[in-house]
């Protein structure tokens, strides 16, 4: 037992302890355990009523129990009185137990909210620090519902004293993040951003904390504390080491609130007022100085807590992004650091220097660092550091650099660790693709990605090489040459399997005059692959055999027999068998003519934007629309149709399954077959311009979806908002029906005449079938300045959809018309039924929806928080019923529901797997009709 | 913020473990599990900082001790190492010359000692004068249990 036993030592609680350590093996620790417990129970059960201090020892001894993983049922009631004691020490430890040991038993917790509303009114400041604290460990509803109101007041007021202030504005800020509604600043506001001028170093610490989750909130009411911060970090920054006492942190003042107040800076703009600005930019230069001067202590904690600070210096001057003299001289300061001995800032450099590189100032003066960092990623012992390394290389990389990065980032694949080579492929290939300057490049660094990590390479990446060999003929020879090679490896990845096999069914004949390369040899090679494969590669390469029947009818006779024999013909696959069958039904009736026609090469895919590429995009910032990034999403029309990214392989799967295969309906299948003579743009011309070009398809040019994705979970909400008029739409649904208010604000004081909207459903003008009714009745033609109107939509579900209505709205401004299409949120799982269902059914279920079409899949990145609970409210924001208990793996989420359409219900079962690690996520769906799983999942996979 | 602070042994044992915002008993020890594993398998001289979901785990070794502290992604790096920086030099104040053992057997101080520190995962107060001062005054309300709390005035 340690000799030091300050204040008053507890010996009964030193003496157990001391007998848990001195156990042997867990039972006997476990018996001993349960031996206390026997003793404490029958203690607090006995007649006689005990002391406080035996209570404070038992109520601790519980205490040391939980904290070894141990479960405690009791004693709950003895904290509880401990809390009353007026002995500081009994009520100390109280209170440590209630903190630990939340109980949400709403009977104790009036008993506990009782408790601290006599401390926290007893004026005697350390009882009230208690109160304060167990407040903010709990942090429960209930207790912001009794005391949210009563704290400010304790925070402003006069007399409080400062320890105290400090406990009341961090117990506030704690009460803000779980419960802000309850939370009302109002009056206080002024009086709490004036904290940042207190007296006491301590009391601005702490309120700054609160002043910042504050000013991110409500930014506006907030913004006084600009100019207060900037001045206080003034004082700050320019201060000798030893002004600021003790809160000189080794040679460096104030280094928390330093952070802090640059922290609290960055939400806002650069500093309207030149003053105030002038005053910032001198702060940060000295900041930056500073780390010029050589160090005043050979201490880590010296040089951390002086580097903490430019750190975050450079974050703000990287949030401001406007000082490109600033931006140049950050850099060059992170450029020291790529070299410093200690890995710890390396480590950082490389991260903050990711940021730098996508402003445009400062890209070119990163760009200079490739060598230093291609060398980080090949040398460092620490694989999160290499994994900064990967990330600054590509987020540095544009045409001038692009091979080079590639090259680099495809040799460390080879030996890259497990955890990050996913994401690595994915930039990998988006890079590939960005910055493709020749196809053949493309394709050799595609398959280079199959190569070294074919287990990684998700469905987007291969379907993409397909479509871009198939939509550029100057490729299609050399992609054949190349998987050719590449399948003559003695092992090959499959997913090399499934391009070589679509690629050479199109473009086989491309390399088939070389005798090394002749029909049969391809043949006998792609067929050599065959038993290797899954069910759905081996239903792609049947499709490819067809095509060869076409294109070598010399090869006629051995597919024929490979298609004929049992295991192809019998197969207890259905979907391998439908195709075997009808593949050799079509072979032995069609003429040559009608053969040719059916297995004619695949039409151009639609020109639009890469499904990674989007991923990318993405990531760059969901923040608020500026004005150019609408007029690139006008210019990206494209997308707009909301094909999705359905790839060749399950297109293929579903042209199959038309049982008489038409002459329209080509066999490798593609969803929309292209328009006659949609050459694609002029050769040569760089991939990304393609998908800029292409062209618009709603009828009206400009279609803006972007509010569209952000109502996948949820039904109310601003869905436009512009600089005259803000769409807000709050809508319900209830089986197939569906009803939608839409609010028209005119932001202007001016009158919008010849107001008009038009609801459409996109398919009614191509086809007759129609998804949806929708119905609604005209608005008023006069929006006053100000002024706010509403319009009902009523909307029923006749069939599963894609395409989601169109809302036209015109209107006059001033003498100018305006003209806006809008897609409205109306997604096929807003008519979700949610279905409970057990573990068993949900399996059983999920092994009937088993066939290849019914399920869609999508692998992607995290674009928001993996937080458990915010996962959670968009599943059940989505309508499905999420199921408990359901997956052998508790990280994974199942959700099951039912569409209900006016013709039919569609069943789905969804299935999340995320992996925190790789900051990824796997979703699964199955649904009993194809198109809606594959519509689901395209919706979700944007949403997480 | 910070999120949690777990203190273990290199054999993996925990020692302290501080919760900023309420999760499950059951999700705690899933995390606890995690941060073991992941931080005692660092090779030495590895930076000290890594990305656990979408928290930053920041890591040091005192001695036989870990001290694990997760932030927000936001957060900086560098203070987080001098958050732990400073409450290993607050116990050592307090215990002088601090070992494992202090805390195990003096656990309850050692989670006072953090409350005068931090507070809702938040810095409270990083005066090292300023908390061993409300520490040292608590003791003494300790040491005399009938005194009342006119005393703490005259140490605080």
């Amino acid at each position: 037992m340690p000799a030091v036993s300050k204040g008053d030592g507890m010996r009964g609680l030193a003496v157990f302890i001391s007998d848990i350590r001195n156990c042997k093996s867990k039972e006997a620790e476990i018996k001993r355990i349960n031996k206390e417990l026997a003793n404490i129970r029958s203690k607090f059960k006995g007649d006689k009523a005990l002391d406080g201090y035996s209570k404070k020892k038992y109520v601790c001894k519980l205490l040391f129990i939980f904290l070894l993983g141990h479960d405690i049922d009791f004693g709950h009631m003895e904290a509880v009185n401990l809390l009353s004691s007026n002995k500081y020490t009994e009520k100390q430890i109280g209170y440590l137990f209630i903190s630990v040991l939340v109980n949400s038993n709403s009977e104790l917790i009036r008993l506990i909210n009782n408790a601290i509303k006599n401390d926290l009114s007893s004026r005697n400041p350390t009882f009230m620090c208690l109160a304060l604290h167990c407040i903010a460990n709990v942090g429960s509803r209930e207790m912001a519902e009794a005391f949210a109101s009563e704290i400010p007041r304790i925070l402003v007021a006069g007399d409080t004293m400062d320890s105290v202030k400090q406990s009341a504005a961090l117990c506030l800020l704690r009460l803000y993040k779980t419960s802000p509604d309850l939370v009302l600043m109002g009056e206080w506001t002024s009086r709490v951003v004036h904290l940042l001028n207190d007296q006491h170093m301590g009391v601005v610490t702490a309120a700054i904390s609160l002043i910042t989750c504050l000013s991110q909130k409500n930014p506006d009411e907030f913004k006084t504390c600009v100019s207060l911060a900037v001045s206080r970090l003034s004082r700050i920054v320019s201060s000798a080491s030893t002004d600021l006492q003790d809160y000189t942190y080794y040679f460096v003042p104030a280094p928390w609130l330093s952070c802090k107040l640059l922290r609290l800076l960055q939400c806002y703009p650069p500093p309207e007022d030149g003053a105030v600005k002038g005053r910032l930019v001198e702060c940060l230069e000295t900041i930056l100085n500073k780390a010029q001067e050589p160090p005043k202590s050979k201490k880590v904690q010296h040089s951390n807590a002086k580097n903490a600070i430019l750190f975050e210096a450079i974050s703000l001057i990287i949030h401001y992004d406007s000082e490109p003299n600033l931006l140049v001289r950050a850099c060059n300061q992170l450029g020291q650091f790529l070299q410093h001995r200690e890995t710890n800032l390396r480590y950082l450099a490389l991260e903050s220097m990711c940021t730098l590189a996508s402003s445009e100032f400062s890209h070119e003066a990163v760009k200079t660092h490739i060598e230093t960092v291609i060398n980080a990623l090949k040398t460092e012992r620490d694989v999160s550091v290499r994994q900064r390394a990967a990330d600054l290389l590509y987020a540095m990389c544009d045409r001038s650099n692009a091979k080079q990065i590639v090259a680099e980032m495809l040799s460390y694949l080879e030996t890259a660790d497990y955890s990050i080579r996913e994401e690595m492929v994915l930039k990998v290939a988006i890079l590939a693709e960005k910055y493709a300057v020749d196809y053949s490049w493309y394709v050799d660094t595609i398959l280079n990605l199959i190569r070294i990590a074919g287990d990684y390479v998700s469905e987007e990446v291969w379907y993409r090489v397909i479509q871009i060999v198939i939509n550029r003929d100057d490729v299609q020879g050399y992609a054949a040459k190349t998987v050719f090679e590449a399948l003559q490896a003695p092992a090959c990845h499959e997913n090399m399997v499934k391009v070589g096999g679509y690629i050479l069914g199109e473009f086989g004949n491309l390399i088939a005059g070389d005798p090394r390369s002749s029909p049969l040899v391809q043949f006998n090679l792609l067929h050599s692959k065959f038993h290797l494969c899954s069910v759905p590669t081996r239903a792609l390469l049947l499709s490819a055999y067809i095509k060869f029947i076409n294109l070598f009818p010399e090869t006629k006779a051995t597919i024929q027999e490979v298609l004929r024999c049992d295991s192809q013909i019998r197969n207890s696959d259905v979907e391998l068998q439908q195709r075997a069958v009808e593949y050799l039904k079509l072979s032995s009736i069609a003429s040559t003519d009608v053969l040719a026609t059916v297995l004619e090469e695949m039409p151009p895919f639609p020109e639009r934007e890469s499904s990674i590429l989007a991923k990318l995009k993405k990531k760059k910032g969901p923040g608020a629309v500026s004005v150019t990034e609408l007029e690139d999403s006008k210019r990206e029309g494209g997308e707009l149709n909301g094909g999705g990214d359905r790839g060749p392989d399950t297109a293929a799967m579903a042209a199959s399954n038309a049982s008489t295969p038409s002459p329209s309906a080509d066999l490798l299948g593609i969803r929309s077959a292209a328009p006659v003579g949609a050459a694609p743009a002029s050769a040569g011309s760089l991939l990304v311009d393609v998908f800029s070009e292409a062209g618009p398809i709603a009828p009206s040019a400009a279609v803006n979806d972007d509010g569209f994705l952000r109502f996948v979970c949820k039904n109310n909400g601003v869905l436009f908002e512009n600089q005259l008029l803000q769409i807000g739409i709050k809508s319900e649904y209830r089986q197939n029906l569906g009803r939608m208010y839409l609010f028209y604000g005119n932001k202007t004081s001016v009158q919008f005449a010849s107001f008009t909207t038009t609801v459409s459903c996109p398919g009614e003008l191509q086809s007759h079938i129609l998804s949806m009714h929708l119905c609604t009745k005209p608005v008023e033609p006069l929006v006053e300045g100000g002024a706010q109107i509403q319009q009902v939509l009523n909307i029923e579900c006749l069939t599963d959809f894609s395409d989601a209505p169109l809302l036209n709205i015109k209107f006059r401004y001033g003498g100018a018309l305006q003209n806006l299409t809008l897609k409205l949120p109306v997604t096929i799982n807003k008519f979700f039924q949610p279905t409970e269902m057990t573990s068993s059914d949900f399996f059983q279920r999920w092994k009937q929806l088993s066939q290849p079409q019914q399920e869609a899949q999508k692998i992607f990145k995290a674009n928001h928080s993996m937080d458990t609970e915010v996962l959670k409210a968009k599943l059940l924001g989505l309508g499905t019923a999420l199921l408990d208990n359901v997956d052998p793996n508790p990280e994974n989420y199942v959700c099951a529901g039912v569409i209900q359409t006016k013709g039919q219900q569609v069943g789905c079962l969804l299935r999340l797997e995320p992996n925190a690690q790789a900051q990824m996520y796997r979703l699964t769906l199955r649904c009993s009709k194809d198109s809606v799983s594959r519509r689901l999942c395209e919706l979700l996979a944007e949403q997480f | 913020m910070m999120r949690f602070l777990l203190l273990f042994s290199r054999q993996g044992k925990l020692r302290l473990q501080k919760w900023f915002t309420p999760i499950s008993e059951r999700e705690k020890k899933k995390i606890i599990r995690d941060m073991t594993s992941m931080v005692l398998a660092r090779q030495p001289r590895s930076c000290n900082f890594l990305h656990w979901k979408d928290l930053k785990i920041i890591y040091k070794r005192y001695a036989s001790l870990y001290f694990c502290l997760a932030i927000e992604n936001q957060e900086n790096e560098l203070l987080a190492l001098e958050v732990i920086h400073r409450y290993v030099e607050l116990l050592d104040k307090y215990f002088g010359n601090v070992c494992e053992l202090d805390i195990i057997f003096n656990f309850e101080k050692a989670y006072f000692i953090l409350d005068e520190f931090l507070m809702g995962g938040e810095i409270q107060e990083t005066s090292k004068q300023m908390v061993n001062r409300s520490i040292e005054a608590s003791d003494m309300l300790q040491e005399d249990d009938n005194s009342d709390w006119y005393e703490v005035e005259l140490f605080g």
